[in-house]
């Protein structure tokens, strides 16, 4: 089976709408989500998130741990609740096949041998304001960050550059930093913020006088 | 992508790492202003870090700005610490404060042709000197990367691998 079979095949997973509203809320989850919670938010039962997330896992789409409740341990504690997040994995398919990945990956290169961090920071700060919105968390998650908020703290979830970000990171987190900071615009304040498997950088809404 | 064997952490050994650049002007220039301004509040940023474990200082001890690796080349700052792990460093440098620091590294320092960083394993408690550091880099720039002196990108894997939830390790 080549790479593309298998990412076809993953990805039919979710051609169902349930599993897919079931993927959705795990990936999109600040921390690892039960059953009973992945239920509750696709509006279905139990036993039928359950069946689904399981194939979700199968498919490597999600990544299942067994978790004790909080605050409860020892004899008679019961038995740990099976939890899940999205698996590291990366899937993606082009058709017609489409390299923008290897594209990226040159360009970052060549800007990172070239010592161009400040037209490319510029550039991502301009691309950023282009598209402020008055709904800051929508137009994150319109881009891929799977924003949600911690307290006043909106943080983000997803790195929509993790592969290149690893690769590049000075560069590429840089112009991330410029990106949002654009995208955020005035009311907010973008700081390093590290989120375990997510974008380091959180916002935070400037008080107003 | 596999982890090649000496990008793996050696058992009673902390990671070294040294990286060299030629700052665009002299330190008391204006155009280094922001970046002298700056440096008390990234080193003590860094002390406190996870993993941290040594800087490297001059006679003044605030900083490595009086260190001058090459007597010829009054432009050429040294930067050397020993940290924990892998994963340890890689949190400070990329996903820290210092991260603003390191996006405007272009406005003050001249890019490199050569390699510029090295990073290698040393027993604990060992704290290296310039000559050390700098024959690292030297050795980078002979060879490439290999179990003298390699980079975050051959140590990639090793830092995702001591990310996982499993703490300890290899220690």
């Amino acid at each position: 089976m080549t790479a593309e079979d298998s990412s076809i095949e993953a990805l039919g997973a979710l051609a169902d709408p349930v599993r897919r509203a079931l993927y959705r809320h795990v990936a999109e989850a600040p921390e690892e989500v039960g059953r009973d919670a992945a239920a509750e938010a696709a509006g279905v039962s139990r036993s039928l998130a359950a069946f689904h997330l399981d194939k979700l896992v199968d498919a490597g789409l999600l990544a299942a741990s067994y978790r004790r409740p909080a605050g409860r341990g020892g004899p008679g504690a019961g038995r740990p609740a099976k939890v899940y997040r999205r698996a590291d994995a990366e899937f993606a398919v082009a058709l017609p096949p489409r390299e923008y990945g290897a594209a990226g990956r040159l360009l970052a290169e060549v800007v990172e041998r070239a010592g161009l961090d400040r037209e490319l920071q510029a550039a991502a700060r301009a691309a950023g304001e282009q598209e402020q919105a008055p709904d800051l968390p929508e137009a994150l998650r319109g881009r891929g960050y799977a924003p949600f908020l911690d307290g006043e703290v909106l943080r983000l979830r997803n790195c929509p550059f993790h592969a290149l970000a690893d690769e590049f990171p000075a560069l590429v987190c840089g112009m991330n930093l410029a990106l949002l900071a654009g995208l955020a615009g005035e009311g907010w304040t973008a700081a390093m913020d590290p989120c375990a498997g997510g974008c380091c950088v959180s916002l935070s809404k400037n008080n107003k006088d | 992508m596999t982890t090649p064997q000496f990008a793996v952490p050696p058992s009673g050994h902390h990671l070294a790492q040294v990286n060299v650049g030629r700052t665009v002007a002299p330190l008391d220039s204006p155009e280094l202003a922001d970046f002298v301004a700056q440096l008390a509040e990234v080193n003590a940023l860094a002390e406190r870090s996870p993993g941290f474990v040594w800087r490297m200082v001059d006679e003044a001890g605030a900083d490595a700005t009086g260190l001058h690796p090459d007597e010829d080349d009054h432009l050429l700052q040294i930067n050397c610490s020993v940290w924990e792990s892998v994963a340890a460093l890689r949190d400070f440098t990329y996903r820290s404060g210092h991260l603003r620091v390191l996006a405007r590294r272009r406005e003050w320092f001249q890019r490199s042709d050569g390699a510029h960083q090295a990073m290698w394993w040393v027993p604990i408690g060992h704290r290296p000197s310039v000559a050390e550091a700098m024959a690292r880099i030297a050795a980078i720039r002979a060879h490439g990367p290999g179990p003298e002196a390699f980079t975050f990108r051959e140590a990639g894997a090793t830092a995702l691998r001591e990310a996982g939830p499993v703490p300890g390790g290899a220690g």
